[in-house]
C-alpha cells in the first residue's frame, strides 16, 4: 500500500543521505521524496511517498526514527492529510495544438508560464494523479519535458508536525 | 588559551576518561600522534593492522564497561579499519572510532589517501561526523561517546582532517549532552509490564530467551533473579552466554542453528516467550513461519523499538532499558505473587528433563585423535571455567560457545553477527588490557588464526600473555561441513596446503609455542600454559584435531527448530511437540 511519511530532520550535511541510504541498505522504495528547511533553519521537512506491507512501513518508520538527526516521523495516512506535488511541463505548441494546449491547461487550472513560437511550459499543482491525468489527457507525441516534483503532504487541520 | 585541534583531541579523550587508545599513525594523524606523544594521562596501542585496532577496541569495550577507542589514518587506515566498525556495530558495542581525514580545502579531490570516511561507514554506524571547524570538535567527542554508549549501544566515528587538528581554538569540554532528535529510552511502560506478569502466571509451558542486549545492558543479575524467581528454564543466544550462568540447573544451554536439544524444543514448544536484548534472527529462529507453527504469546524486551515485529509479531512489545524493565518487571511478580501454574510448570520441567537426557553434546571420545570438544571441555576444567573467551568464526567458535559453560556475563567474547574471522586474536589482546589479572584464551582455527597473526607482534610490544588456542584441523572446518553435508563432500578450496609451522611462528614473535597430536597430552599442557610457569607469556597451543569432526546438533536452513540434524546416539529421535495428555511421572 501506498504510504506518505513526513519527516522532520536536522538540517545538517549528509542527514538526506543517511535516509537514502536507509532506503536501499534494507530494499524499501522510495516512490517521491521532496526535502526543504522549514521556518526554523536548524530543521528539514522531508515527504517520502513510499509502499509496502503494514509491516514493512512500521519497520520504515523505526528505522528512519532510529537515526539520530531524526526528529520526528509521521505516517500521514493515519489520518486525513493533504498532499500537493508541482508538475512543469513543456509541451509542443505549434498549429492546432496551440490552443488546444491552451485549453487543457485552463481546464487542469495550469498557468502557461513560458511562451515561445513552438512551446508552452505549463505549470500544474496538485495531487499526483491529477498529474498523471493531465499527461494522459494530451497528445504524447507533444510532450517535450516533463518536471515533476514529487508529492509534499501536511496534516488536515489540528494535526501538526514539528518540534 | 587556544591549543591546536589536536590536543583537543586527546583532552576530550581524557576528559572521557579513556584508558587506551588502539591505533595506528599515517599522514592525516600526525598532529593528533604528536599531541598523544606529549600526554601521558592514557596509553596508545600500536598495533600492526588498522582492523586489529578495532578489534582490540571492541573486545576492550566487551570485556568492561567502557567505551572502546581506535584511531586510524585517512584513506587506507580507515578503510581497513571498516570490517572492525562492522563487526561492533552488528553486535551493539559501544566504540568511539577516530579517522584522519585530508585537509578541508582538498576534500573532493581525490587527494592522496582520500576516501569518504562518513560515506564508506554510514551503513555500519550507529552515527558519524565529519568535523569540518575545531570548534565543533570538543561538543562532538562529548556527542559521540554519549551516542556510542545510551540506548543501544554502537560505534560512532569521527572524521578529523588534518587541518582541524592544526587549528587552534580556546578548549572547553561540555558538561552535559542533550540531542533534541535523540532519546533512548529508560522505563518500560507500566501496563505492558504488568501484562506481561500476568502472561507468565497463565503460562504452562514458560520459557525466557536472552540475547546479547543483557549482556550489554549489564542485566545478568537480574535475568538471573527472574528466571530463580519463577524456576523457569531459560537458554541464552551466542551473544547473551554468560547472562544466566551456564552451569545454572534452569539453563538448558544455547540454542539456534547449533543450540541444544532441549533449548531449541523448548523454544518450538512453549507457550509463552519471554525475550530479553534478543532479536529473533535467522541463526537463532531459523524461519519465521516454522517457529509460529507452534502457538506461543512472546513478550519482547528490547531497548530498540526497531527490533520489535522485525522478524516475529509479538504479543507484549516492551521497550525499555533491560534493566529498568527487568527491575520493574520482578517487582510487579513479587508484589502480585502472580506465577506460572506449579503442576503445569512441573510437567514442563519433566518433559525438558526428558529432552535433556539424551545429552544432544555427548561426543565419541578418543585416545588416538584429539577431539575439539574436548580440548574446549578441559579448558574450563583447567580455568575453572573462569576464564575470558575470545573467539574467531567457525567450527571452534561453536564449540567453544557449546562447551564452555559461561559463568557471567562479559566473559564470552566472540563476533556474533557478523562472523568476522580474525577477530580473535585482537579481541583477546583488548580483553586482556581490560582485565590486566584475567585469564585471557582466544578460541581459534589455523584459518582464522592467519587472517590477523600479525598481532602476536602487538601481544609481545604491550605483554598481553593471552592464551591462543588453535583448533587445526587442516581444513576451514565449518565450510567443510556444509560442504559434506550439502555440497555432495566436494571440498571446494576448504583445504589449506602449506600451513606454516604455528609453533615456530610463535616463537619468532618472541612467544611460546606447542604443538599437540595426542589426545593425553591436552591437559597437560592447557595446565602449563595457564601455569604460574607460563603465567606473563603468550603461549600458542596448536591442537591437531580431527580433521572430519562436525558440529551437532545442526539446524539446516529452511527447517525449524524442531527438525534439527542431531549426532550419531541421537539420530532418528522424535522431535514431537510436548503433549499435555502425557503422563510423565515415571521419567527418572
Amino acid at each position: 500500500m501506498r504510504h506518505i511519511l513526513s519527516i522532520l530532520i536536522e538540517n545538517e550535511a549528509g542527514a538526506l543521505s543517511r535516509v537514502t541510504g536507509l532506503f536501499s541498505a534494507r530494499g524499501y522504495n522510495i516512490d517521491s521524496l521532496t526535502v526543504q528547511t522549514t521556518e526554523d533553519a536548524t530543521l528539514s521537512r522531508m515527504t517520502i511517498v513510499t509502499h509496502g506491507s503494514d509491516d514493512v512501513i512500521e519497520q520504515i518508520t523505526k528505522q528512519l526514527n532510529k537515526l539520530i538527526e531524526v526528529v520526528k516521523v509521521i505516517d500521514l495516512n493515519e489520518a486525513e492529510h493533504i498532499e500537493r506535488e508541482l508538475m512543469l511541463i513543456k509541451v509542443r505548441a505549434t498549429g492546432k495544438d496551440r490552443d488546444e494546449m491552451k485549453r487543457m491547461a485552463e481546464i487542469f487550472r495550469g498557468r502557461i508560464i513560458d511562451v515561445t513560437e513552438k512551446s508552452y511550459t505549463i505549470e500544474l499543482t496538485g495531487a499526483g494523479d491529477k498529474l498523471d491525468a493531465f499527461i494522459k489527457a494530451i497528445d504524447p507525441a507533444v510532450i517535450l519535458e516533463t518536471v515533476r516534483t514529487g508529492a509534499s503532504g501536511i496534516g488536515r487541520g489540528e494535526r501538526i508536525l514539528r518540534v | 588559551m587556544e591549543i591546536s585541534g589536536a590536543e583537543i583531541v586527546t583532552r576530550c579523550l581524557q576528559e572521557e576518561g579513556v584508558e587506551f587508545v588502539f591505533g595506528y599513525p599515517g599522514g592525516a594523524v600526525l598532529e593528533i600522534y604528536d599531541a598523544i606523544f606529549k600526554q601521558d594521562q592514557f596509553k596508545h596501542v600500536l598495533v600492526r593492522h588498522e582492523q586489529a585496532a578495532v578489534h582490540a577496541a571492541d573486545a576492550y569495550s566487551r570485556s568492561s564497561n567502557k567505551v572502546g577507542v581506535a584511531l586510524v589514518t585517512s584513506g587506507p587506515g580507515a578503510t581497513n579499519a571498516i570490517t572492525g566498525i562492522a563487526t561492533a556495530y552488528m553486535d551493539s558495542i559501544p566504540m568511539v572510532v577516530l579517522s584522519g581525514q585530508v585537509g578541508t580545502p582538498v576534500i573532493g579531490s581525490d587527494a592522496f589517501q582520500e576516501v569518504d570516511m562518513v560515506g564508506c561507514s554510514r551503513p555500519i554506524v550507529k552515527h558519524n561526523f565529519l568535523v569540518k571547524d575545531v570548534r565543533d570538535l570538543a561538543a562532538t567527542f562529548k556527542k559521540a561517546f554519549y551516542i556510542a554508549a545510551t540506548g543501544r549501544p554502537g560505534p560512532v566515528v569521527i572524521d578529523i582532517p588534518k587541518d582541524v587538528t592544526m587549528t587552534k581554538c580556546v578548549f572547553e569540554y561540555p558538561k552535559s549532552v542533550s540531542i533534541r532528535s535523540y532519546n533512548p529510552p529508560t522505563k518500560g511502560h507500566p501496563g505492558q509490564i504488568k501484562k506481561a506478569a500476568q502472561l507468565l502466571s497463565e503460562a504452562k509451558r514458560p520459557f525466557i530467551y536472552v540475547g546479547g542486549g543483557a549482556v550489554q545492558g549489564g542485566a545478568g543479575d537480574l535475568v538471573t533473579e527472574l528466571v530463580k524467581h519463577l524456576n523457569v528454564p531459560c537458554t541464552n543466544t551466542l551473544m547473551g552466554l554468560g547472562a544466566l550462568d551456564g552451569t545454572d540447573p534452569n539453563f538448558v544451554g544455547m540454542l539456534g542453528m547449533h543450540g541444544t536439544y532441549e533449548a531449541n524444543l523448548a523454544m518450538q514448544y512453549c507457550d509463552v516467550l519471554i525475550a530479553i536484548g534478543a532479536r529473533f534472527d535467522d541463526r537463532v529462529i531459523s524461519v519465521p513461519s516454522q517457529f509460529l507453527s507452534n502457538p506461543k504469546k512472546i513478550v519482547h524486551i528490547d531497548v530498540d523499538p526497531s527490533s520489535i515485529a522485525k522478524r516475529v509479531k509479538v504479543d507484549v512489545p516492551i521497550v525499555g532499558d533491560v534493566r529498568h524493565v527487568l527491575t520493574d518487571l520482578i517487582a510487579v511478580l513479587k508484589e502480585t505473587g502472580l506465577k506460572p501454574n506449579p503442576d503445569a510448570l512441573g510437567q514442563w520441567w519433566k518433559q525438558i528433563d526428558e529432552w535433556r537426557k539424551p545429552n544432544c553434546l555427548l561426543y565419541t571420545p578418543s585416545t588416538e585423535v584429539i577431539k575439539p570438544q574436548h580440548v574446549i571441555e578441559t579448558l574450563w576444567k583447567v580455568t575453572n571455567g573462569e576464564a575470558i573467551v575470545t573467539s574467531d568464526v567457525g567450527q571452534h567458535q561453536m564449540w567453544a560457545a557449546q562447551y564452555y559453560k559461561f559463568r557471567r556475563p562479559k566473559q564470552w567474547i566472540n563476533s556474533g553477527g557478523l562472523g568476522t574471522m580474525g577477530f580473535g586474536l585482537p579481541a583477546a589482546m583488548g580483553a586482556q588490557l581490560a582485565n590486566p589479572d584475567a585469564q585471557v584464551a582466544c578460541v581459534t582455527g589455523e584459518g582464522s588464526i592467519q587472517m590477523n597473526i600479525q598481532e602476536l607482534s602487538t601481544c609481545k610490544q604491550y605483554h598481553t600473555p593471552v592464551k591462543v588456542l588453535s583448533l587445526n584441523n587442516r581444513y576451514l572446518g565449518m565450510v567443510r561441513q556444509w560442504q559434506e553435508f550439502f555440497y555432495g563432500t566436494r571440498y571446494s578450496e576448504s583445504y589449506m596446503d602449506a600451513l606454516p609451522d604455528f609453533v615456530k611462528i610463535a616463537e619468532a614473535y618472541g612467544h611460546v609455542g606447542f604443538k599437540v597430536e595426542n589426545p593425553a597430552d591436552v591437559e597437560p599442557v592447557l595446565k602449563e600454559a595457564f601455569g604460574p610457569s607460563l603465567k606473563e607469556r603468550l603461549v600458542f597451543i596448536d591442537f591437531r584435531t580431527d580433521q572430519t569432526e562436525n558440529v551437532f546438533p545442526m539446524i539446516q536452513n529452511g527447517k525449524g527448530l524442531n527438525q534439527m540434524d542431531l549426532p550419531a546416539h541421537m539420530r532418528g529421535m522424535q522431535q514431537v511437540p510436548f503433549d499435555n495428555n502425557r503422563d510423565y511421572g515415571n521419567l527418572a
